[in-house]
C-alpha cells in the first residue's frame, strides 16, 4: 500500500533513476515516461508496492515522424482498500520504442495484460518479450500488414490477383 | 398502450419474419453486428436451431432456406458464411442487409457479400425500414417464382 | 478410461451469443482447456476514428455497444474532456437517463437468455417482455453529440421514461421471483463459473461480474461522471463471484436503475437545453474517460492533434477482458455447461472485435 505521503512519481525516481524519462499530469492524471528496457520493473514495483493491481488498459500510438515511432501506453488503476482514499486513483504509464525494438511483456505483472499485447502485435506489428503467445488476435491467420500503423490505409491494401476462398 | 411510433420502431425482425412466413420461407439469420435487428432472434432463441452443422429440421417448410445476412461482412467471417451457406439445403436463396451506409470500408470489412456466396436480394438502410424490407420480400418472391426451386 | 477431443465451437452455434470460436480440449465430460478464437467482427473501428470527423465518432462508438450506449457516452466524454467542455445539467441528467435504460436492457438481456441457456424458459420470456418496453424507448432516444444533444427528446419520451421506470420493479419481481427465489436455479448455479476476487482483478475484471466477487467498484460511485454524483443509489454486491451471485447482481443493479431514472427526471431542470454549438477541432492533447457501462468499464483513450479527426482512438472494453475470464472458470467443468458458463459473464462480441 503506498504512502500518501510521497508523491508517486518521487517514489519511481528514487527506485528507477534516469529510468523514468518523465512525468507529467497529462488528461488530468499523472503521465509517466520509462525507458523501455525498465518497463516490467516499473509496473512489478507499480503493482507491489503502489496497489496498482488493476490494468485499466494497454495500447499502442504510431507516431511515424518520430526516431522511435511506437508509444505503448499502460492505464493503472490503484483500487486501494475498500472505504481507502485511493479509490479509483490512476496513473497512465508510457514507453516508446522504434520499429522492430521489442518491448518486455508484463503478463508477468498482470495477466490481464496477455490479451491487449497480442492485439498491439497485431495490429502495429510491436513485440513483447516473454509473451506466450503473439499470434493474430482480431485479424485472420493470413492477413499481411499492421492495419493500426499510420501508413497502412483505411481500406486496406490494393488486392493481389484473385484472392479466391 | 403502444403508440404510433412506438409500432414503428418495433423490431426489423418482426417484419422479417412475417414477410418470410407469407412466403413459406424459414430465414436464418446471422447478424454482423447486433445493432439493427435487436430483438429479433433474442425473442426467440432457438427458433433457427441447426441451421448449422448436422441439421434436422423439426417443421419441413414449404418452400426452402433464406439466409439473413445483416451487416457487413469482417474478413474473418467470409469463409464462416461460406460454409454456413453451403450447408444448407436446396432451395436456398440470400438476403443481404446492407450496411454499406453506415459502415463505411475498412481494412477489415472488404469483403462484397457477394464474393462469399450469391445474394438474391439486397435491402438497404441500417436497420432497414418497412418498405424497404417489403420491396426486398417481394423480389424475392419473383426470384422464387410460382413453386420452382430457385 | 479418460480422452481427451479438440472439439471447435462457433464461430457461429445457434445457442452461441454473437461470432466466438472455441477451440476445446475435453476430457470425457470435463473441459480441459478452453481457447477462444476472436475477430470474427472485427470492423476496424479504430481505424474507422482515425478517419472521420471527430463529432462522427459518438455514432461510431455507438457500434461497440449500441443499446447500452457505453461506448458512445465513454468517446463523448472523452472529446469533452479534451475540449474541456461540460454539457449542461440537463444534458447530463438525460444522459444518466440513457445509461440506464441501456443498462436494464443489457442486463435483462444477458439475464434472460443465461436462463435460457440453462432450461429456465420463463424468466427469458419475462425479461423480453419487459425489455421490449426499453427497447422501442431508447430507439426514439435524442442523438449524443459532444457537449450535450443534438435535439429534446421527442414529445412524451419523458413521461414514457416515467411510467418505465415504475413499472419496472413489478417486473423484476417476477424475474427475482424465477430466478433468485427458485431452489432448482439456485442448486444450479450455485458455484458454478466461480471467479475468486484476486484472479479477477488480475484478469481485468469489471463491472456484475466484478462485484459479484464482493469487492464494491463501480465508476458511477467511484470516478463520478455525468450527473452521477448527486444521485443516491447502491451498489450491488455479491459474495461468492459465482453465476448466481452475477444474476443477482444484475438483477439489483436493475432495480437500482429504475431508482436512479427516477431521480433524474425529478432533477430534470425544466429549460430545454439548446443544442452545443459545434467545434471543428480537437486540441492537442490525450485523455483516458471511462465509464461504467451494463457489463463493466468501457473506455475510450483519445489522442488529439489540433485537427478535425482524432489521431487516435482506442475503446477499451469489458467485454475484451472478460473473454480471458472464460477459461478460467472453464476449466474442470463439464462441457455441458459452456454455454452457461459463457452466458455468465455477459459477453458482447461487438465490443470484443471492435
Amino acid at each position: 500500500m503506498s504512502e500518501p505521503e510521497v508523491p508517486l512519481d518521487e517514489a519511481l525516481r528514487a527506485d528507477f533513476g534516469e529510468a523514468i524519462e518523465s512525468s507529467r499530469v497529462s488528461g488530468g492524471i499523472l503521465t509517466v515516461r520509462a525507458r523501455r528496457d525498465a518497463i516490467a520493473g516499473i509496473c512489478a514495483a507499480l503493482k507491489e508496492r503502489h496497489g496498482f493491481t488493476f490494468l485499466v488498459d494497454l495500447c499502442a500510438v504510431d507516431f511515424p515522424g518520430r526516431e522511435r515511432r511506437f508509444e505503448v501506453v499502460y492505464h493503472l488503476c490503484a483500487p486501494g482498500a475498500p472505504g481507502a482514499p485511493a479509490m479509483g486513483l490512476r496513473v497512465r504509464l508510457k514507453a516508446t520504442v522504434g520499429e522492430g525494438t521489442p518491448l518486455p511483456s508484463v503478463t508477468g505483472v498482470w495477466r490481464a495484460a496477455r490479451a491487449p499485447e497480442r492485439e498491439v502485435w497485431d495490429l502495429f506489428g510491436i513485440s513483447f518479450e516473454g509473451h506466450p503467445d503473439l499470434s493474430r488476435l482480431l485479424l485472420p491467420d493470413g492477413f499481411e500488414g499492421h492495419p493500426l500503423r499510420r501508413d497502412f490505409p483505411l481500406e486496406g491494401l490494393p488486392d493481389e490477383e484473385g484472392t479466391g476462398d | 398502450m403502444v403508440d404510433a411510433s412506438e409500432r414503428e420502431a418495433a423490431g426489423v425482425w418482426d417484419g422479417i419474419w412475417e414477410q418470410a412466413r407469407r412466403l413459406g420461407l424459414r430465414p436464418t439469420l446471422l447478424e454482423l453486428g447486433s445493432c439493427a435487428l435487436d430483438g429479433g432472434p433474442a425473442r426467440d432463441p432457438r427458433h433457427d436451431l441447426a441451421r448449422f452443422g448436422p441439421e434436422v429440421f423439426r417443421v419441413a417448410p414449404r418452400r426452402g432456406d433464406l439466409l439473413i445476412v445483416a451487416g457487413p461482412v469482417p474478413e474473418k467471417m467470409a469463409p464462416f458464411l461460406r460454409r454456413l451457406w453451403d450447408e444448407l439445403p436446396e432451395p436456398k436463396w440470400a438476403m443481404a442487409l446492407d450496411a454499406g451506409a453506415v459502415l463505411p470500408r475498412t481494412y477489415a470489412i472488404r469483403r462484397e457479400i457477394g464474393d462469399v456466396l450469391p445474394v438474391a436480394v439486397r435491402v438497404p438502410g441500417w436497420p432497414p425500414s418497412p418498405d424497404e424490407l417489403y420491396r426486398g420480400f417481394q423480389e424475392l418472391e419473383t426470384k422464387i417464382g410460382p413453386g420452382a426451386p430457385g | 478410461m479418460s480422452e481427451e477431443m479438440e472439439l471447435a465451437f462457433g464461430p457461429r452455434h445457434p445457442a452461441l451469443h454473437g461470432l466466438l470460436r472455441l477451440r476445446l480440449r475435453v476430457d470425457d465430460e470435463r473441459i480441459v482447456e478452453c481457447r477462444p478464437v476472436i475477430g470474427h467482427l472485427h470492423r476496424g473501428l479504430e481505424k474507422l476514428f482515425e478517419s472521420q470527423l471527430f463529432a462522427a465518432g459518438v455514432a461510431a462508438a455507438g457500434h461497440l455497444d449500441y443499446l447500452g450506449s457505453a461506448g458512445a457516452l465513454a468517446y463523448a466524454g472523452a472529446v469533452e474532456r479534451l475540449l474541456r467542455i461540460a454539457p449542461p445539467p440537463r444534458a447530463r441528467l438525460l444522459r444518466v437517463l440513457l445509461a440506464e435504460l441501456g443498462r436494464v436492457s443489457s442486463h435483462l438481456h444477458a439475464v434472460g437468455s443465461h436462463a435460457s441457456d440453462l432450461g429456465f424458459a420463463a424468466p427469458l420470456a419475462a425479461a423480453l417482455r419487459e425489455r421490449e418496453r426499453i427497447v422501442r424507448l431508447l430507439r426514439r432516444a435524442p442523438e449524443l453529440v459532444p457537449g450535450g444533444f443534438a435535439a429534446e427528446p421527442p414529445a412524451g419520451w419523458l413521461e414514457r421514461c416515467r411510467e418505465l421506470a415504475e413499472a419496472l420493479p413489478r417486473g423484476l419481481e417476477e424475474i427475482d421471483g424465477l430466478l433468485t427465489g427458485n431452489r432448482l436455479w439456485k442448486k444450479r448455479t450455485a458455484g458454478l463459473g466461480v471467479l475468486a476476487p484476486e484472479l479477477a482483478v488480475d484478469l481485468g475484471v469489471t463491472g456484475p461480474a466484478l462485484r459479484a466477487c464482493g469487492l464494491p467498484r463501480d465508476l458511477r460511485r467511484d470516478l463520478p461522471y455525468e450527473a452521477y454524483g448527486e444521485l443516491d443509489f447502491e451498489v450491488a454486491v455479491g459474495e461468492n463471484g459465482d453465476a448466481y451471485d452475477r444474476c443477482r447482481v444484475r438483477i439489483e443493479e436493475m432495480r437500482q436503475s429504475a431508482r436512479i431514472v427516477l431521480q433524474a427526471l425529478d432533477r430534470l431542470p425544466e429549460e430545454p437545453a439548446p443544442p452545443p454549438p459545434a467545434r471543428s477541432s480537437l486540441p492537442g492533447g490525450e485523455v483516458y474517460h471511462g465509464v461504467e457501462g451494463p457489463r463493466g468499464e468501457t473506455g475510450v483513450y483519445l489522442v488529439g492533434d489540433g485537427t478535425s479527426r482524432p489521431y487516435r482512438c482506442h475503446a477499451r472494453t469489458p467485454s475484451f477482458a472478460h473473454l480471458q475470464a472464460l477459461p478460467e472458470i472453464c476449466r474442470g467443468e463439464p462441457v455441458a455447461d459452456l454455454l452457461a458458463l459463457i452466458g455468465t459473464l455477459d459477453i458482447a462480441l461487438e465490443e470484443v472485435d471492435r
